[in-house]
């Protein structure tokens, strides 16, 4: 009950978002806070495998780009002919655009889950470097793979991808990934997941299926890194595969430790922080680059375990501050 | 096939530069346990440095062997100061935080590197001034090779030799064995674990140097970020060979420069990384722990 | 207040600011503001510098000549750096569009980023020249793009052009860049123009931009034995590709295209690139005044020689202002509408779709890289002059028209 109730409440919400904000703000700081939503929900599904099960994983690009190209060809060759036959019937076009969005975004993460799944799997033999060299080089290789299809518009990219991506749909995707880690994070399969980061053999040793937890984490966390790169290219509308190196894996992982291994909260706040940093950094130019890397390492030095550590920002704390004297009023 | 062997040459030739640049990575790692994401950009500053001492000298004009090892001698020690500096106020910082903070430090340095350089020295590729002339040495049956793929891969080999000596034999090695095992022990043992590691990551810097005046004086375009990819590769030629392993980086490199070489000659030159990629997973699934590494047991 | 809340108040604190700085803008006089957008860093970083560069010198003729003024405004030119990546460079456009509001967009080079930012404009009503980009479709988004250069695919048919009836060969090998959009796409013009000429690419090899080390494709292509090797990609690893080409015996020609154009060419490339072709915009040895006043300039105020990236923005950014001078003359009240105190308002609307017009009707603009006419697809028509390497110097070799192509 509860959670329907929060459910309806998120998409009423966002459905009022939606319809408010295109009209107060401006395209620029739309399309930042699109991106902002984007980043945040790789940087928290990859807190997934990294932070939660402690597996060391760099090729998160290589999930997002499965999600977006394989997205953007069901709706360039299916999800168009949908929306046509349904607007011919008279169904209004945001919710045939929808429906069609919600497939293609379904399948976009479905098959990045596949790929996540294959991936978990040298997991179980490999650990820590050895490991995140395996996932980097399955990134690569997926970059390399696009660049030399032609059905996909190789290194040309692939233009006109349907716009459908609006603010609401991003909104539901950070919701959706967001609901699915916090609840992962109460269950016994995501105490299952803690257990395996804090000591591996001890996990084992306790019970824990190992190999199906680790790939598990893989498996969710690929799956709305898919989503992700699906929203990503029904919102640019352009897909380029310069657009998947393992420098784009690597500005996720920055901004998962930079949040807080292990902190749902923490990869958000991050996330938003380094999407928001050269953006604020644009009017010293030349020197915008050199100033952001400065601070990442200036942070990683004042904070190393993270802007939040493994603690999570909680809004019934917060309010917490302030009930007691709401009930004295 | 003579085309085969001129192939052949070109791996190991191309293998040679990989294991020159995995080399520092690996002693780095093995001492440190850190991915030290800016060994590549280290490895450009190398290459530019040289271009300016060389420039600064006139070498660039009239080249001579005395002239080269000096050129090379200030590069080595300049990368050898900045290596000194990223270690003292970057990565002695977070020693004690979580290996994942480190990294992202490591990433920080390097993109720091990347852009500095940029700034500094300007995007557009430089002409590395041929500081050794190249010749041609004609091998038989039209393969050739030449006088600078030479040196490269004398240089690695000795280097390799070089620094096994310097591990096993030397009073210093045995401190960054001590160390490399475990920093508590060492330290009770009266090794000041600081300054070796100090001394590692400045002997890994020089070695970065190194590289970069030797590739740079073979492939003679500077640029930038002409350390990312090599400083990948190389990378992960040193897991390949079993990182931390210095006969390891070797052994990945070679294996590396000679795959790559072999799938664009005779598989499919567009997939040249996806198909070194996929040998790496096969090889680590075999063998988890590179090829020439020891699988250490897991402790209780 | 405990350290918790010292870093919650920092964060609220750096939020803020940063709003501060998205939010804030916005002068006092009225200004006509232009935007550029290019890769200032990262891959691509010397195509958007030398961009920046060109716009630079098309501004300091018109402060020299006009105290910086166009119809009474104070002209202004926002520069956003886009890293060279497409998603950026969509950012960026927005940026500009939205936030500083400028009346025209000059960018970019890379035809992908192109493609990312030309929608954003088309759909704001904004003007956008493209100084290099040379894939068709980039102009092909809508009737607000423009180009100042030739297209790939006119280019494929010059070189083929060249190769089969200058050169006189029939069997060549193909060495393209297969990151790069450019170099597959001219590649793939070059292989269809040729072959429709009784010439026939026998070998095919590839790298990835960044590269250094192409002994092995090379090796592989001279086991072909073609008559000529076409490598259609940038400058910066063309040097290289000829240099490890002739160490390993290759002798036949190398044919390139307008990539090739820049001073480090001859720096990296040295003697080996005796013999070598490449098709391009402009040959700097042209005794055209105003080319030669140009590189004068360029030359004084950046110590090198400018490519031809630089070149081309130099006259998109001419063509543009020439088009506002236009407005400003004939109707001064529309041209009113371009003022930033117009900004966000019906009259400069007006105002861009009558510059957007202007811009349309170019024809015979004599600019630095030849004689501009747009065409009914707002991209440029004209010649391709021929460059070969000879003795270490660049010489001009003949100029191809484009007449006389069939039409694709």
């Amino acid at each position: 009950m509860r959670r329907a109730a929060w459910t309806a409440g998120t998409v009423a919400l966002l459905l009022a978002l939606d319809l408010v904000l295109p009209g107060t703000l401006n395209p620029y700081h739309m399309q930042i806070l699109m991106l902002c939503g984007i980043n945040v929900m790789l940087a928290v599904s990859l807190n997934l495998i990294n932070g939660f099960t402690g597996q060391f994983s760099i090729g998160h690009a290589g999930f997002m780009a499965i999600g977006g190209y394989g997205s953007a060809m069901f709706s360039l060759h299916v999800g168009r002919g949908w929306v046509a036959a349904l607007a011919a019937g008279g169904v209004p076009a945001p919710i045939a655009q929808g429906a069609a969005l919600l497939t293609a975004l379904a399948l976009g993460g479905l098959l990045a889950a596949g790929a996540g799944y294959l991936v978990g799997l040298p997991s179980l033999r490999l650990r820590g470097d050895y490991l995140a060299i395996v996932t980097l080089g399955f990134g690569e290789i997926i970059r390399v793979v696009i660049q030399n299809v032609d059905a996909v518009g190789g290194a040309r990219g692939l233009p006109g991808i349907p716009g459908w991506a609006d603010f609401f749909w991003v909104g539901l995707g950070v919701a959706g990934v967001l609901a699915v880690s916090r609840n992962l994070a109460h269950s016994t399969h995501g105490r299952a997941l803690f257990a395996i980061r804090e000591d591996e053999v001890a996990a084992e040793a306790l019970g824990v299926n190992i190999t199906a937890y680790k790939v598990l984490a893989f498996v969710i966390g690929a799956f709305f890194a898919g989503v992700a790169g699906g929203l990503f290219a029904h919102y640019l509308s352009y897909l380029n595969p310069n657009s998947f190196t393992f420098i784009k894996s690597i500005e996720v992982i920055a901004m998962v430790v930079l949040g807080g291994l292990g902190s749902v909260s923490g990869s958000v706040l991050a996330a938003v922080i380094l999407t928001l940093l050269p953006e604020v950094l644009r009017p010293v130019k030349e020197y915008r680059m050199v100033i952001y890397s400065l601070m990442i390492i200036v942070l990683m030095i004042t904070r190393p375990q993270g802007l939040l550590g493994t603690r999570e920002l909680s809004l019934r704390r917060l309010l917490g501050r302030f009930r007691p004297a709401r009930e004295t009023a | 096939m003579s085309e085969f062997f001129q192939q052949l040459v070109n791996g190991v030739t191309w293998g040679s530069v990989y294991a020159l640049i995995a080399l520092g990575y690996t002693m780095v790692y093995g001492i440190l346990r850190l991915i030290n994401f800016a060994h590549g950009d280290v490895y450009m500053l190398g290459a530019f440095f040289a271009f300016f001492a060389a420039r600064w000298l006139g070498v660039a004009r009239s080249p001579t062997p005395a002239g080269a090892l000096l050129v090379l001698l200030i590069s080595m020690a300049g990368c050898g100061v900045v290596g000194y500096v990223i270690e003292r106020f970057a990565y002695k910082p977070v020693r004690k935080s979580p290996r994942l903070s480190a990294l992202i430090t490591a990433i920080g340095v390097s993109l720091l590197l990347e852009n500095g350089g940029i700034l500094v020295f300007g995007p557009d590729p430089k002409f590395f001034p041929q500081v050794i002339p190249a010749s041609n040495i004609p091998l038989g049956g039209g393969v050739t090779i030449s006088n600078q793929q030479v040196i490269i891969l004398l240089v690695s080999v000795a280097l390799m030799l070089g620094l096994t000596f310097v591990v096993l034999h030397t009073r210093v090695g045995k401190a960054m064995r001590a160390v490399s095992h475990s920093h508590t022990a060492a330290a009770l043992m009266g090794i000041s674990v600081d300054r070796i590691i100090t001394f590692t990551f400045v002997l890994g810097s020089t070695l970065a140097a190194a590289a970069g005046v030797l590739v740079a004086l073979q492939n003679p375009k500077i640029e930038p970020l002409m350390g990312i990819m090599p400083g990948l590769k190389a990378f992960v030629a040193a897991v390949l060979g079993g990182i931390g392993n210095i006969p390891g980086a070797v052994v990945g490199g070679l294996v590396m420069g000679l795959a790559e070489v072999m799938v664009v000659a005779y598989l499919s030159p567009t997939y040249r990384d996806a198909i070194a990629f996929v040998l790496l997973i096969v090889i680590l699934l075999v063998r988890p722990a590179g090829i020439l590494g020891r699988y250490a047991a897991e402790k209780v | 207040m405990t350290p918790q809340d010292r870093l919650r108040l920092g964060l609220a604190g750096t939020a803020l600011l940063a709003l501060l700085a998205l939010g804030c803008g916005g002068a006092a006089e009225p200004e006509l503001v232009v935007g550029e957008y290019g890769s200032l860093t990262g891959n691509d970083a010397t195509f958007g510098q030398s961009t920046k560069n060109g716009v630079e010198l098309a501004f300091d003729d018109l402060v020299a000549g006009k105290q910086g003024r166009i119809g009474g405004l104070k002209v202004r030119i926002v520069v956003e750096d886009d890293q060279g990546k497409a998603e950026e460079a969509a950012t960026v456009v927005q940026k500009l569009v939205n936030q500083d509001r400028v009346v025209a967009v000059l960018g970019e080079v890379a035809s992908s980023r192109s493609l990312a930012g030309g929608p954003i404009c088309q759909q704001a009503g904004v003007p956008m020249i493209s100084p290099s980009s040379t894939n068709p479709r980039v102009t092909q988004v809508g009737d607000y793009v423009f180009r100042m250069c030739f297209l790939d695919d006119f280019q494929g048919w010059v070189m083929a052009k060249f190769v089969a009836e200058n050169l006189k060969l029939k069997r060549v090998a193909m060495f393209k860049d297969v990151k790069n959009d450019y170099s597959v796409g001219l590649a793939q013009y070059f292989t269809n123009a040729f072959g429709a000429m009784g010439g026939r690419v026998i070998a095919e090899q590839a790298y990835q931009s960044g590269e250094t080390d192409f002994r092995a494709q090379l090796t592989a292509l001279k086991a072909a034995n073609p008559q000529a090797i076409i490598v259609p990609g940038y400058y910066t690893e063309a040097g290289l590709i000829a240099r490890q080409a002739r160490e390993l015996g290759i002798k036949v020609p190398l044919v390139g295209g307008d990539g090739w154009e820049s001073e480090q060419l001859l720096q990296i490339g040295g003697d080996a690139l005796n013999g070598t072709y490449y098709s391009n915009h402009w040959a700097l040895d042209f005794p055209d005044p105003k080319l030669q006043d140009f590189l004068k300039k360029y030359r004084a105020k950046y110590g090198s020689d400018p490519d031809a990236i630089g070149g081309l923005a130099f006259d998109a950014a001419n063509v543009l202002f020439a088009a506002l001078e236009k407005l400003a003359a004939d109707d001064a009240r529309t041209f009113a509408g371009l003022s930033s105190k117009f900004a966000g308002k019906p009259e400069r609307a007006a105002a861009t779709k009558r510059l957007r017009d202007l811009i349309a009707a170019t024809a015979n603009y004599g600019g630095v890289t030849g004689t501009i006419t747009l065409d009914a697809n707002r991209d440029a028509s004209k010649p391709a002059v021929v460059i070969a390497v000879k003795d270490g110097k660049k010489v001009y070799e003949t100029t191809i028209h484009p007449e006389g192509r069939p039409a694709s």
